[in-house]
This record gives C-alpha cells, structure tokens and sequence, in this order.
C-alpha cells in the first residue's frame, strides 16, 4: 500500500494534534504516507434547510473533483451533521474502490447523547470512522468480524465495540485488490 | 450471505439511487439502478434479482403498478417499497398487493439494514429449503431405480402417473426385479411422502402373526402380548403400507383385508374398539394372482379392490441394455461402500454378464458385481471373478433354488465338503448352510 498517499481534508476547526494524530495512526494501518490540510469549502451551499443538514453526497463529489496533486485517496473531514436522501444520518461515507471519502465528528461526540464531552473516546471514534472510509475506497466490503474496523456501525456505540485495526481477511483483501 | 443477494434500485431520483447503491455496494451486495418503472421491468426481463428496492412515485409508470408487473413476471422477487411519509396509504395498498415490506424516506440507517437482510435471510432459507426438499426427495426416488430400456422407462412413467393420486396398486413381476424400489418410488412421489412408508413382507409371517403386525393387538390378547403394541396400518396414518408377497397370504387374513381396505378401519387383536387410518395400499407379487383367482386361492374381490393399477416390472433378460449401467451402479455403490477405487470390467466379462440370463434378475447381477469385487484384482473385474465364468451352468428354465442347490453342491465339493470353508466361501453361516443342505436333500454322493 505504500504506492497510496492520502491526504485528510479538514473543514472547520479541529483541535490542535487532533489530526495530525488520527494522520499517524491511519499511515500505520495502510502502511502510507498521511497529510493533512485545511480547506476553506462554503458549507452552506450543501446545507438543506428543511432536513437542518448537510448533504454529504454533495460534499462528497466536491471532495472527489477537487485537484490535489500528490494524493491517491482525499478523505474530506468535517464537524457538521451529514445526511444522504436515503438515511437520517452518516457518520461518513466514500467511494467503492474510488478515491474518496468524507467523515464527519458531529454524531461522534458524546454531547449528542446527553452525556459529558469525552475527547478522548471522540478521538478513538473518529479515528475508526476514518479508516472505516478509506477501507471502502481500497474495495473493502463490510466486515462481519465482531472487532474489525470495517464491519458495519449504526450507532456509536457500535463503533465503540470496534477496534481501529483492519482484521486479517480485510488485509488480505486490500493486498489482493492492490497487486 | 449478502454477496449472493442482487438487489434492483428503482428511483428517479438520482441522487437516491447512488446514496442506496453506494450503501448497498458497502454491504457486499450485488447492485444494480433503474431510473423509472419501464427501465427496471427491461433488466428484469434479461436478468432475475433477488430484491427490488422501488419508490412508489415515479413519472410514468408508478412504483404499485411496477411492482405487479414484477410479481406478475416472477413471483419469488422480494419488492420493497420506498414512500416519503405522506404517502403511507399507499404502501399499505402495496403491501396488500404482495409486498415484502416498505420503509419512508429517510430511512434510519438501521431499519434499511435491518429490512434487507432479513429479506436477504428469507431468500436464502428458502433456496436452502428447496434445495433440501430436493435433495430428500431425490434420495428417496429413484436413484436405485437404473434403466433407460424402454420397458423400464414405462415404469418410470406409470409410476410418475400413479404417484399423485390414492389408488392401489400392485407391482408384479419376478423375483429380484425391484419391486420394493418401485413402490418406494411410488410412495416418495406421491402427496404422502411426508408420511410413512411402512413394509410388512407377508411371506415372512405366520397366519396369526401377520394378522397381530397388520392390525396390532391389546395386552393379554395371547401368550406373550404383554403390552399394547400397533398395527402396520395404524402406522401407516397418512401414508402408504407395502403389502410384499401378498399372494402368500390365508384366505382368513384376505377376508379381514378386505374389510380393512373397505372401511379403513379395523380392530387390534383383542381390542374392542374401531381404529381407523388414513393408508394408502401397494402390494407386490411375483405370482400370477389373476391366475389364483381363477384357481379359487385369492380373493376375486379382493384383487379387483387392489389391482386399480398395475405396474410389470420386466425381468432383466428382457432389458438387456440396462445391464452396463445396473452393472456400473453398482460397482460404484459397492466400491464406494468398501472403501476401494473404481473398478472396471473386462469386455469378455461384460459380454458374457449381457448374454446371461439372469433368473435372479437385478438382485442376482447386484450379487455377482459385488462378489466380483470382493474376489477380485481390485482393478477390473474378469471373466473368471463371475460365477458363470466358471463351470456353473445356468439356463433360462431353471428356478432360482435349483441353481442355489447347485452352485453350493459345487463350493461343497470344492472343499470337500468341509462345512466351515464353505460357508465362508458361501458367505453364510454354518447353519444356514445346514439348513441348505438340508432343504435340497444334498449329499456328499460317497457311501
């Protein structure tokens, strides 16, 4: 996996090191180089009044047409509630054995729940997501492993359960898809 | 599960179809789009889905009408439709025209997941039970039945017509044919095959006996019932009763199964209370019972009640292109059972098996395949590893206990007649060969 270089793109404010941490832990587990950069993308043009969010479809073909040299894979980061027209909400979605893919941390927070702010556990679950994402864009299926990362999360509890480590099929999957 | 599963998105809007197809694709699915009705109704035509994922409002054709043209098309597709919340009513119609289910626009991430995969568990339980359905009923068959001689292909075919509706019948022909095989088939092909099939060899029972197995009998009826027990046609309830051998049976038990067959009720041997059952009755014979009829030693009566169909199965020597491949069948069972590698046969062996006779038809071929691999090289079986390939001489007007008391008159004195030898060679045990000995009064000749 080491021919990849996928950079994250980051829309509104993140913590200092927040990403730059999740970049690290995502090089370890594809075994590639991770940028990161800040992009100034108008979010209001994919805000849907009558749904009160974002369409992540859009923003997810606006991630897919932007031109960064250098990149395999643009994995756009966000802090705002996504939506598809099918489902109520998404954590994140990408592009089947495509290049892109896009996150988002809002439904991630624990404050969405009525329960006390916990950056840590908003790490761990944005990490996940992340490289959730990025294992659809290399072809991965979800996974029905208990702790593999890309086996499928409704809820965040879901994701809770899960570890951030592909498990040895999905591996083998993505080697096989990559000769 | 799901990468076997084809799902058919039926949207117009864009934007929906590539967020399902994309959610879909994540999942292992096999997808596929359509934008409108008249799209989707020309891929089914050319290609079946398990599931059709389709919105109600569609410019056009809409999703209700779509959805019977599919069921109309094939009934087995699984249609899920998709409303916006306004539109419930018309779902519920949809579901009252057939549906699977439907689920509104937006859908909770969980509901959508949820409603697929259990559809998608429906489709595979019901391949998996259909293939099971098969699978018992090929076993039960006609497997053993091999034959593509147009005689046999008769059987075949009056068995197929025979099987669906409840009448008796009475399967003749000579001994070693298979007619037990044909009744099986019979029965496993007929609307009773859930139900029992129960054998009772009538040839194999005493007068008294045979009336206490066909009708059961209460405690203390005689000397040794110390319990209830019940009859074969009581266990026969909703299925078939195999009456083997029937010409052998007394003129008393006739009367009674005559009455059985009238009333399909009876009474246990000692009982007082009416018992009745739901059978159907095949017998076998390999008598000419019309001929007893005549000779006033079986039941007129009774053999037009059982003789509504009847199936002649044709001896073996007048099948004669059946033998290579009742012989390869049973090389295959025999070596399959004995853990050995697939024989062959020698052409002089094979020529020699098609111009026999075989008075013990099918049975006795299956013996002499068996005994051939048992004796043999282990690669082909050869002339000499058949019995007639030696100095045994059959002809076609033999019995069957006239070649059995020759060919052990020739293993006894082959070992001189020692007992034990010659029953091992004979594969039976020492008094079952005394009993022979005995039954065809055989002697060593010497004083």
């Amino acid at each position: 996996m080491d021919k990849h270089n996928i950079i994250l793109i980051a829309h509104g404010q993140f913590e200092s090191g927040f990403l730059s941490e999740i970049a690290e832990e995502v090089a370890l587990e594809y075994n590639c180089s991770v940028a990161v950069q800040e992009s100034q993308l108008d979010l209001m043009n994919f805000y849907e009044p009558t749904r009160r969010q974002y369409d992540g479809y859009k923003l997810l073909k606006e991630i897919d047409g932007m031109n960064i040299a250098g990149y395999t894979k643009k994995i756009g980061l966000f802090r705002v509630d996504l939506f598809i027209p099918i489902l109520t909400y998404i954590f994140g979605q990408a592009f089947f054995k495509g290049n892109s893919g896009i996150a988002s941390l809002y439904r991630l927070k624990n404050e969405q729940y009525g329960m006390k702010p916990d950056q840590d556990l908003l790490f761990h679950r944005f990490r996940k997501v992340i490289i959730h994402e990025i294992g659809h864009t290399f072809g991965l299926i979800h996974c029905h492993v208990p702790n593999c990362v890309m086996r499928s999360s409704t809820y965040v509890e879901d994701i809770d359960q899960k570890r951030h480590h592909l498990c040895c099929n999905c591996r083998s999957i993505i080697a096989v898809n990559e000769e | 599960m799901s990468k076997n599963i084809s799902i058919l998105i039926v949207d117009d809007e864009e934007s929906v179809r590539d967020s399902l197809y994309n959610w879909f694709i994540e999942d292992g699915y096999r997808v596929e789009c359509a934008g409108n009705a008249k799209e989707a109704l020309s891929i089914i035509e050319s290609r079946e889905f398990d599931i059709v994922l389709a919105d109600i409002k569609m410019p056009g054709m809409d999703g209700l009408e779509m959805h019977r043209r599919i069921k109309a098309q094939n009934k087995e597709t699984i249609v899920i439709v998709m409303t916006a919340f306004a539109s419930v009513d018309t779902a519920v119609q949809a579901l009252k025209d057939g549906a699977y289910d439907y689920i509104t626009k937006p859908f909770d991430p969980d509901d959508l997941s949820h409603l697929v995969r259990n559809a998608a568990k429906q489709i595979t339980l019901k391949a998996e039970n259909e293939a099971l359905r098969n699978k018992m009923n090929e076993l039960e068959n006609v497997e053993d039945i091999v034959g593509k001689s147009e005689g046999m292909l008769k059987v075949l075919k009056e068995v197929k017509s025979v099987a669906q509706s409840n009448s008796s019948v009475i399967i003749s022909g000579e001994s070693g044919t298979g007619k037990e095989l044909i009744a099986r088939a019979i029965h496993f092909n007929s609307p009773r095959r859930y139900f029992p099939l129960v054998s009772v060899h009538c040839g194999a029972l005493t007068e008294s006996l045979l009336e206490s197995e066909l009708f059961g009998h209460e405690k203390g009826a005689f000397t040794g019932a110390m319990y209830n027990r019940k009859g074969r046609f009581e266990m026969a309830d909703g299925g078939t009763i195999f009456l083997d051998e029937i010409a052998t049976i007394s003129a008393k038990t006739q009367v009674e199964l005559l009455r059985v067959l009238e009333s399909k009720s009876f009474i246990r041997v000692g009982g007082n209370k009416e018992i009745s059952s739901d059978f159907r009755v095949i017998c076998a014979t390999n008598k000419d019972l019309k001929k007893m009829v005549e000779n006033g030693t079986f039941r007129e009566d009774l053999f037009y009640r059982l003789n509504v169909v009847n199936i002649n199965i044709p001896p073996l020597r007048e099948r004669v292109e059946d033998i290579p491949m009742l012989m390869n069948h049973f090389i295959i069972k025999y070596c399959t059972a004995m853990s050995r590698d697939m024989v062959t046969i020698e052409p002089a062996a094979l020529k020699r098996l098609e111009e026999f006779e075989f008075p013990g038809n099918v049975r006795e071929l299956e013996n002499m395949i068996e005994r051939a691999i048992v004796i043999g090289n282990g690669k082909e079986i050869r002339l000499a590893d058949l019995p007639m390939g030696k100095d045994i001489i059959y002809s076609s007007v033999e019995s069957l206990d006239d070649l059995e008391k020759k060919y052990i008159l020739q293993i006894l004195n082959k070992y001189d007649w020692n007992i034990t030898r010659s029953a091992k060679a004979l594969k039976v045990d020492r008094v079952t060969l005394y009993n022979k000995i005995k039954k065809y009064d055989l002697s060593t000749g010497k004083s």
